[in-house]
């Protein structure tokens, strides 16, 4: 989660859903939140009773949007574009919040002398090395102060060579500072070009930058909540660190009713991270070791994760007791913690590289945890053909998905299809003993009611029953690659004996270990300050410690609420340490007074010595706010009295990015891998220039506005479904409430296409083709950017799928695999296609697969030898007025879109000759 | 004044201002059957425990009611501070979750090539699933990788899913999927 956790330290929501009812302004972008989290909305709701604004800025005329004080329309993919425009707004006005902005984030520190901006380099960072399409981010740092002491300890990690401090300008007149840098990198973002790029009306963004300046700075405070239609896109990170900024700027994060609220949109996405089953992350965000940084032994890996300052000094410490809890007596100092075993990572073993390898033959067998790519993932039919090749796969669900049992769809014969395969009832949430890590950071407790039907046992019981078979296969091995599995603490028996019987864990067992105890005598440890590098704690998962303090107090299942404390800290437990709002020291100015009464949170207390307040402080309880940390000093002791961002090297909000984004240290408008349109604010880099992509003939890209596929597409949900539709559309009661597959279009595009609601129409990419019904509606609209261009938007709920009670055809048949280079998320989005009249031929995505899609040469790059991008829209002419389009106008416009679409065609196909 | 009016008992000015109230506002409990005073609520007598929605990320409170080993019905938590005992229609419908006609709820097995699911034992498909997995481990397990790199892996074996389920379940995913070996392990959280 590294778009909030480079900026601020944790890749958390920086506040919790109650908090929003202490906003004055709540801004909604990439996300449909009535819809998607309808009762986390009811905060934002009671915030509006109370005289508050919300802002809603989207593709789609949503619920969201309805309720909203002022909807706002823009392009899919073009969310930096619209941020940055914020951003360039607020600090060519001077109305950033100073104090906080000077205290609180890196405004002052200068940036490294080699350093070079998009705006010197056309587009492009310095550092870039087009051969392997990466950037190295050396200069992307801070410029040492030679002559500052050089900083103590043996933080490997520490983001300025040397251990020196970084120089300063307080004053902030250098050229090089932060804050001026910033300044020249947005200054293209003006209003016009923000109108231009997004389609965003002027007056409106306008309007939403005059509410964020009115609503921030001492006695306000704004508040951003996104989800899904920020992340999954190739510039995802970039559009989260954008808003993240500018909410540093602003001064609004760490305080009641501002921050940034991350909606995930799982019951345990944020756990599934926290508690990492993802490639590249250890529980607790340690970091899995890697070939390329050479982690070969335990002191060379956390050598390069181990800060100087705040609780990632302690990383030996949470590194050797994650190894003790795994692998128990067998873990010691004397064999490196049995680290020399552990597999390491070469590049990206991400869900998108896996199913190439799968299909490539590389992968034999797939075990699913409630988890249906066959629907849910991206160019799915690609997903579907990639298991045709497994050898074996199993799948633990409730229901019998299509991914289980993709070898029956209607364009495959089982006989020829070679898979082994075994399918496995699980447990619901109500037949199993479990937390859950919700959206807040917040561990809810969910007790088992009743026992499973059946077979159906929880993945807990699973996977634990599945270890004790191997373990016994292994038992007797005297190679020593199979000694991990062996080695192992595997004892999680239950203690009531019906449980034992079924092979079900004691889940209270598994909590303890995650949250830690000594070695000797097994007493739990309280908070992750407890944890030791010598071998004497155990502890599955550091951010967790402190949930299950002692035997019979598992803090997660109390069931306490106040309702005088809208934070509610007697429900659940939040990481870390319980804390509900993360940086909460910015809640107090840099003398620990609260910034106003109105927006108080915590504050310095002279009396005790020691922060107190409305929540837990997320700092040294007892950190004066006049403490100056001394140069050697190490851990908490490093973190000075005024740094409120705990996990960062100097404790001040990253707004220029050193720690560790692949594309770029600060969010910059790229288009999406397939757009219509050119990059109107660096024509000669389309796309984000390091973006993950796989170019082979079963994932055809199209290119930039090909006449073929003239639409953006996009994909999302319905309040009614849930993801691919596995937990609702075998739900007699859901699957009556949406009951078909459908997309939405504007009456604008239907005209164009001769398509009437309610017709079926058939959507189509390079990838595959789906058929759905057509809802012509009004709330979707063509973006006017500009010069007569207009872009049409189609979108697509993706839930939909071969089996249940309601099936049709899944959407995600239609993207491409391509993905943002930070945490390879794919671009669901925004990517283009095109829509006719009609239904689909019935096997059209084998006939697809089968087809030689050819590739043109394609780069993120225009050069005179290749065919570019299109110029940017408003390069022939002024701007377009702006008020309600009639019908008519739109309908002239969109032919001479077609028009100059047609004769670009023609020309490539002469192009094409010449090469033939 | 008449006479008849003084002599008014309280009893007699009750039922009368009752019946008004009645008539025009509706305010007392209408008149009830002996059936409907017979009728209990189905949940009467079941035991509540709390839970959690199992759909979005919000966290709703839930609590599920149950008879023996019988879901009653599943509904929102008055006492969450999150939602306040409301659920949206995903929520609201967690009751059918578990109790529909269409959960499987024995263990399914597709030989290669065939056409049909068949039944098959618990403990069979568990031992044949393990003995896949160490089969597949041991032929394609890699201390080095070709460029003599320390791996200790097999890319062969892959885990997919968590965002779904509980943190010790992760937890414990994690911890054998890597002993076994493989960096192949992946859910819906990806950012």
């Amino acid at each position: 989660m590294p778009g909030l956790g480079t900026l601020y330290g944790l890749g958390g929501a920086t506040t919790h859903l109650m908090d929003l009812q202490h906003a004055d302004l709540i801004v909604i972008q990439g996300s449909n939140f009535a819809e998607n989290h309808p009762v986390g909305f009811r905060f934002a709701l009671m915030a509006k009773e109370r005289g508050a604004t919300i802002v809603h800025v989207d593709p789609r005329f949503t619920r969201t949007s309805a309720l909203a004080d002022l909807y706002i329309p823009i392009r899919s993919g073009t969310d930096i574009a619209f941020t940055g425009g914020l951003i360039n707004y607020v600090l060519s006005n001077d109305a950033w919040f100073k104090e906080y902005v000077l205290a609180y984030t890196s405004a002052a520190l200068l940036v490294d002398p080699e350093f070079r901006d998009t705006e010197e380099l056309d587009g492009m960072f310095s550092g870039y090395d087009p051969v392997s399409h990466t950037y190295d981010p050396k200069t992307w740092s801070y410029e040492v102060d030679e002559s500052s002491p050089p900083a103590g300890g043996e933080g490997g990690a520490s983001v300025h060579e040397g251990g020196k401090r970084p120089k300063s300008d307080p004053t902030l007149q250098h050229p090089r500072c932060v804050i001026n840098v910033l300044k020249r990198h947005y200054a293209r973002y003006t209003p016009e070009a923000v109108e231009r790029i997004t389609g965003a009306p002027q007056e409106s963004f306008l309007k939403l930058a005059r509410l964020l300046i009115a609503n921030s700075g001492r006695d306000r405070t704004a508040v951003y909540a996104y989800a899904m239609g920020w992340a999954q896109h190739t510039v995802g990170v970039q559009n989260i660190r954008a808003a993240a900024t500018l909410q540093a700027l602003l001064g609004n994060t760490g305080r009641p009713g501002g921050g940034i609220m991350a909606l995930r949109g799982h019951a345990s996405i944020q756990g599934s991270t926290d508690i990492a089953t993802l490639y590249d992350s250890f529980p607790g965000y340690l970091k899995v070791p890697t070939v390329e940084k050479n982690e070969t032994t335990f002191a060379a890996w956390t050598k390069n994760h181990t800060m100087r300052s705040g609780r990632w000094a302690e990383y030996p410490a949470f590194a050797v007791s994650l190894l003790k809890a795994w692998y128990g007596e067998h873990a010691r100092a004397d064999n490196d913690w049995n680290f020399a075993r552990l597999p390491l990572n070469t590049g990206d073993h991400s869900d998108l590289p896996m199913f190439f390898a799968m299909k490539d033959g590389e992968v034999e067998g797939l075990v699913l945890y409630g988890q249906n790519p066959a629907v849910g993932g991206q160019n799915a039919a690609l997903q579907r053909g990639a298991m045709e090749r497994l050898k074996w796969l199993v799948v633990r669900d409730i229901f019998e998905t299509e991914s289980a049992s993709f070898w029956k769809r209607e364009d495959s014969n089982p006989e020829d299809i070679g898979t082994e395969i075994f399918f496995l009832p699980v447990s619901g949430v109500a037949e199993k003993a479990g937390t859950f890590t919700n959206t807040m950071r917040l561990l809810q407790f969910h007790e088992k009611a009743v026992e499973p039907p059946g077979e159906a046992r929880s993945d807990l019981g699973f996977t634990y029953e599945l270890g004790k078979r191997l373990r016994a296969l292994y038992a007797d091995s005297t190679n020593p690659l199979d000694r991990p599995l062996l080695d192992l603490t595997w004892d999680y028996e239950s203690d009531d004996p019906h449980e034992r019987e079924r092979g079900e864990a004691d889940v209270e067992k598994v909590m303890r270990e995650i949250n830690g105890f000594r070695v000797e005598g097994g007493e739990h440890v309280r908070d992750s300050h407890d944890l030791r590098d010598d071998g004497s704690t155990a502890c599955g998962a550091w951010i967790y410690c402190g949930m299950f303090p002692e035997p019979g107090r598992n803090l997660t299942r109390r069931r306490t609420a106040d309702p005088a404390q809208p934070a509610a800290p007697g429900w659940g437990w939040s990481w870390p340490d319980n804390v509900r709002t993360l940086y909460n020291r910015a809640s107090a100015d840099p003398d620990g007074n609260p910034w106003s009464e109105r927006k108080r949170l915590i504050w310095w207390d002279d009396a005790s010595g020691a922060w107190q307040g409305n929540d837990v402080p997320n700092f040294p309880l007892h950190t004066a706010p006049s403490y100056r940390a001394p140069a050697d000093a190490r851990g908490d002791a490093a973190i000075d009295g005024d740094a409120p961002f705990v996990m960062l090297e100097y404790g001040r909000s990253e707004i220029f990015g050193v720690n560790g984004t692949a594309d770029g240290p600060m969010p910059t408008h790229y288009e999406p891998r397939e757009s219509p349109v050119g990059n109107a604010l660096y024509p000669n880099v389309q796309y984000n220039p390091v973006l993950k992509e796989w170019r082979r003939r079963d994932n055809p890209y199209h290119a930039i506005g090909d006449p073929k596929y003239p639409y953006v597409v996009t994909t999302y949900r319905l309040t009614e479904h849930h993801a691919s539709g596995v937990m609702s559309r075998q739900l007699p009661w859901l699957a009556e409430l949406q009951p078909a597959a459908f997309c939405e279009l504007s009456p604008e595009l239907a005209v164009e296409k001769e398509i009437r609601n309610g017709d079926w129409v058939t959507i189509e990419t390079a990838r595959g083709e789906i058929e759905a019904r057509a809802l012509v509606t009004g709330r979707m609209q063509p973006f006017r950017l500009g010069a007569g261009r207009f872009v049409h938007q189609i979108g697509i709920p993706y839930h939909f799928g071969y089996k249940g009670e309601v099936r049709g055809d899944s959407a995600n048949d239609l993207p491409p695999l391509v993905a943002d280079p930070n945490v390879t998320i794919h671009e669901g989005k925004a990517f283009t296609g095109n829509i006719r009249r009609g239904r689909r031929s019935p096997f059209s995505s084998r006939t697809l697969e089968l087809e030689v899609v050819p590739q043109t040469e394609q780069t993120p790059f225009g050069s005179p030898e290749r065919p570019g991008p299109m110029p940017g829209p408003g390069a022939e002419g002024g701007m377009v007025e702006h008020e309600i389009v009639p019908p008519a106008e739109v309908m002239e416009a969109a032919r001479i879109v077609h028009a100059r679409a047609e004769a670009r065609a023609a020309e490539e196909e002469e192009g094409t000759d010449e090469h033939a | 004044m008449p006479e008849e009016s003084r002599q008014l008992d309280l009893s007699t000015l009750l039922g009368r201002v009752g019946n008004a109230i009645r008539e025009r506002v509706g305010a007392l409990p209408n008149v009830l059957s002996a059936r409907s005073k017979r009728l209990r609520p189905r949940i009467a007598g079941a035991t509540a425990t709390p839970g959690v929605c199992p759909y979005c990320a919000v966290g709703c409170g839930t609590t599920v009611y149950s008879k023996g080993n019988q879901i009653l019905g599943i509904e929102g938590n008055p006492a969450s501070p999150i939602n306040g005992g409301t659920l949206c229609p995903k929520g609201a419908a967690t009751f059918q979750l578990h109790v529909n006609p269409n959960r499987w709820t024995t263990v399914k097995y597709r030989a290669p090539f065939a056409k049909a699911w068949s039944d098959v034992p618990y403990a069979w498909a568990m031992e044949r699933i393990a003995q896949r997995i160490k089969d597949t481990r041991d032929r394609t397990f890699r201390e080095h990788d070709e460029h003599g790199n320390r791996v200790n892996r097999t890319t062969a074996i892959a885990s997919l899913g968590g965002a779904t389920l509980d943190n010790e379940e992760n937890y414990l995913i994690g911890k054998l999927f890597r002993n076994i070996g493989t960096p192949f392990i992946e859910n819906q959280a990806r950012i």
